[in-house]
């Protein structure tokens, strides 16, 4: 069966096939998601937020140009709503850059701790090592990674400049690089072996 | 320390291919030829290549589709105004109003008798009570009543919309 790419959809929602918006929900909606749990930990949480997104999407649908990706704008409204959601959640926004936040995700309880852990597979230790970064760091790394967004596109996603985004990921792979190192050096070898 | 954040940026400029031709030639050649260049790119390069096929995404529950699709058919698409506003048609409606305004004026200036124009005699002569009377006057106020307690129901409608929005 031929696949449709996201401009056929979105050109045949709005002219009046709302079903087949569907059809997006189910392409993008794991992306979404955790993008979304980057931001708000809580899978009921992210998972409203992700909801939200799409919604807010819906009835925006006939204002996207096409000038971009269809993800890239799809996920600034990820960016956009999470924050919202943590504004009304009264969260301190400061904290999103804050590394003190995340300290005491650096200085585990041993029981968390990785002789606590047996890990199955690289991508759990991945995805352990991210859930140590802050919600920024975490987004961009997986924007860029995961998501296929180039620089100009993860700068329009999160309202920087291009060259922004290139130093905030950067620092963010070195984070990352230091988190794994403090803590999955040992998994990383094992898994080398 | 500069030096090694200079060379880690440098390596991951490398490694996204985001260097020009000359700097990548530099770097090659530096990766050939230092030893600190080479194992840090070898770091580097093995972070890069864990995180390229290691990053799972997470799944939202079974039911999110059909809930974001069941809160969908409660809404609409807002369309793109300028998907249904003709430019022309707007400017066209534009002309029209202008057209007959300017035609009014002239129209209304060809009557006038400049003669009698400047005289207050003719001004005088006006009955005022014809055009206010107190019947006159009373509707207008009633009317003013109205539309001024219309929009303070819609402030304070607005007001408490948001109050509920931001609690």
């Amino acid at each position: 069966m031929q696949t449709r790419t996201d401009s056929e959809i979105i050109s045949r929602v709005l002219n009046g096939e709302h079903q087949l918006y569907a059809e997006l929900v189910n392409r993008h909606q794991n992306f979404i998601f955790t993008i979304a749990l980057k931001y708000a930990p809580v899978r009921e949480d992210a998972e409203e937020i992700a909801q939200d997104v799409f919604i807010k999407a819906f009835k925006a649908l006939a204002t996207f140009r096409g000038d971009s990706k269809f993800t890239t704008w799809l996920y600034s409204i990820t960016h956009s709503t999470s924050l919202s959601f943590l504004r009304k959640k009264k969260l301190d926004l400061r904290s999103l850059d804050n590394e003190q936040v995340f300290e005491a995700a650096d200085n585990p309880s041993p029981a968390s701790g990785p002789d606590a852990i047996e890990y199955k597979s690289r991508a759990e230790m991945v995805a352990r090592a991210i859930q140590l970064l802050s919600p920024d760091d975490a987004t961009i790394i997986t924007l860029f990674y995961k998501g296929e967004q180039s620089l100009e596109e993860i700068g329009a996603i999160l309202g920087i400049e291009p060259n922004t985004a290139k130093v905030k990921l950067h620092r963010a792979r070195q984070r990352l690089r230091e988190k794994m190192e403090k803590h999955f050096m040992q998994d990383v070898k094992d898994l080398n072996y | 320390m500069n030096e090694n954040i200079h060379i880690e940026e440098t390596l991951w400029n490398y490694i996204d291919g985001s260097l020009g031709e000359e700097e990548t030639t530099v770097v090659e050649k530096l990766l050939q030829s230092d030893a600190t260049w080479k194992s840090k790119y070898e770091d580097l390069l093995e972070v890069h290549t864990l995180m390229l096929g290691n990053i799972g995404l997470e799944q939202p529950s079974m039911r999110f589709t059909r809930n974001v699709m069941e809160e969908i058919s409660r809404q609409y698409i807002t369309p793109a105004t300028s998907s249904y506003i003709n430019k022309y048609v707007i400017r066209g409606i534009g002309l029209f109003f202008l057209i007959s305004i300017v035609g009014l004026l002239v129209y209304g200036f060809g009557q006038v008798n400049w003669a009698e124009a400047g005289s207050a005699t003719a001004i005088d002569r006006l009955d005022w009570s014809r055009i206010y009377n107190s019947s006159y006057a009373n509707i207008i106020i009633i009317a003013n009543i109205l539309l001024g307690l219309m929009l303070l129901d819609m402030v304070l409608t607005r007001k408490k919309r948001k109050i509920a929005a931001n609690p």
